[in-house]
């Protein structure tokens, strides 16, 4: 499903496009018939009610679902064309390109620096040390980390802010280089300011990545995405521009959710 | 159902919103009584009572900007209150010409006017009646009703010409009508004017059901 209105958006450049997507946790339908095209260097919000399949959706585009018991799916999951869910599909390559970003911050009880140099080293993405002191500085620049935390990079990340380990977290999934980058629910463990400050920063990222998140804060999605999808019991219900979603939607369930009228 | 609060809140703001516009109707309505009657007692009772319009315009919009910032409102919630804050204004605004044809009784005295009022109240007719179904098609999200009447702005356009060009002619023929055909023609203009700001509430029916903004009549004047 391309987002209606999308028309004016003249820079619609699709990235991810699910095709008759389906996923079954095991003869559970938790995906169905999904299918939605997800536009380069914006902001795309997947919204809906808890278990409506919005953090299974996101974790289809870097195949993170494979690591549950009993996940079958299928339908076509193209990021540049080609079908990621085939067997052939080099995961390692894949969650480098299409990165992560969780509901807590998962900072490793390591210093700030190696949680910074662990995915450069994993990844063999590291040539002397010039250059992973330059990866980890452009890394804490793009997040707003580099002037407050460039004397205590040896300091335990476990020591920072919530809302800095999360800035921390966007980081290390920005120093693999990425394209996409996922983000499931990013603020919800951090207080409104904190969050306004992460929202901030996502508009910011936009420019060089591709973002998807999912949340439950209505307004956020409101605030931070250029366009919002809702889902309900696995199916995409409306996917359009955030603008036209929020003020207009197409969809009778659409509009009871995001004005509250559910159930 | 969940928002009860709110959906009440909502309701009650309609209300207040229709009990405004039945207030302003009736100054509308009286203004152009007094003015055929040369009641003066009455012209002044509307420009009193333009203060309360005033005051309710205030309340109502007091009221619409609390629940945006309190509750968020998105959708058809949101399109709503904004169309309300949008009539509010105008029927404020329509008391207004009720009170400038207040005014203009006021001014007039008790003298008989230049010529028999036969145009003006025909204007007038049109104009109340516009206003009425314009509430009519807001309280019943009628968009296809509310387009109707705004192209009934014409015929009023068409009565104020006629005006217009018969007192007009009066004041060629014997110009000491001029200080009392003027103020005949302001009386029109208000007329005009009150049938112009019911298309914008007519306007703001189609935003409330479509949401799409769009001038639908261009008024001849």
């Amino acid at each position: 499903m391309l987002p209606a209105d999308s028309d004016n958006y003249m820079e619609f450049v699709p990235v991810i496009e699910t095709q008759n997507l389906n996923l079954y946790y095991d003869d559970f339908l938790a995906l169905s018939n999904v299918n939605i095209t997800i536009p380069a260097q914006n902001i795309t919000a997947i919204i809906g009610p808890s278990g409506c399949g919005k953090s299974t959706l996101l974790r289809c585009f870097n195949r993170m679902n494979d690591l549950v018991e009993n996940v079958r799916t299928e339908g076509k999951v193209l990021i540049e064309n080609k079908n990621i869910l085939e067997p052939d599909t080099d995961l390692i390559f894949l969650r480098r390109k299409v990165g992560m970003v969780f509901q807590r911050p998962n900072v490793f009880e390591l210093s700030i620096h190696s949680n910074l140099a662990f995915g450069l080293r994993i990844h063999r993405m590291l040539n002397g040390k010039d250059e992973l002191m330059h990866a980890i500085r452009s890394g804490l620049e793009h997040v707003g980390l580099w002037d407050e935390l460039k004397g205590k990079l040896k300091n335990n990340a476990r020591s920072l802010s919530l809302e800095q380990q999360q800035r921390l977290c966007i980081a290390r999934v920005l120093i693999l280089k990425p394209d996409i980058i996922l983000l499931d629910e990013p603020c919800s463990a951090l207080d409104p300011i904190s969050t306004l400050k992460i929202e901030e920063l996502l508009r910011v990222l936009k420019k060089e990545f591709t973002l998807v998140i999912v949340t439950h804060n209505m307004q956020q999605a409101a605030r931070v995405s250029d366009y919002t999808g809702f889902m309900y019991l696995g199916r995409l219900v409306e996917f359009g521009v955030t603008d036209m979603v929020f003020t207009n939607p197409k969809e009778k369930l659409t509009e009871n959710y995001i004005s509250g009228r559910f159930g | 159902m969940t928002r009860e609060t709110f959906v009440r809140h909502i309701k009650s703001l309609e209300n207040d919103l229709m009990n405004m516009g039945q207030t302003v109707i009736d100054a509308v309505n009286q203004s152009v009584q007094a003015l055929k009657e040369r009641d003066m007692d009455r012209a002044n009772q509307i420009i009193e009572n333009d203060k309360l319009i005033n005051k309710r315009r205030g309340e109502i919009e007091e009221e619409c900007i609390h629940l945006i910032a309190l509750q968020q409102p998105v959708a058809a919630d949101l399109r709503e209150i904004i169309a309300i804050l949008y009539v509010t204004t105008d029927l404020e605004r329509i008391g207004d010409h009720a009170e400038g044809i207040a005014k203009i009784t006021c001014l007039l005295g008790s003298e008989l006017p230049v010529k028999p009022l036969v145009n003006i109240p025909l204007m007038a007719e049109k104009a109340i009646s516009m206003l009425e179904r314009s509430l009519e098609s807001f309280v019943n999200r009628d968009a296809k009703a509310a387009a109707a009447i705004c192209n009934e702005d014409d015929q009023v356009d068409q009565l104020y010409d006629k005006v217009y060009h018969e007192l007009l002619n009066f004041m060629i023929a014997d110009p000491k009508t001029i200080s009392k055909a003027t103020p005949l023609i302001w009386v029109a203009h208000n007329l005009e004017r009150i049938a112009d700001r019911v298309t914008n509430i007519c306007e703001r029916t189609v935003y409330l059901v479509t949401g799409s903004i769009q001038g639908i009549n261009v008024s001849m004047y």
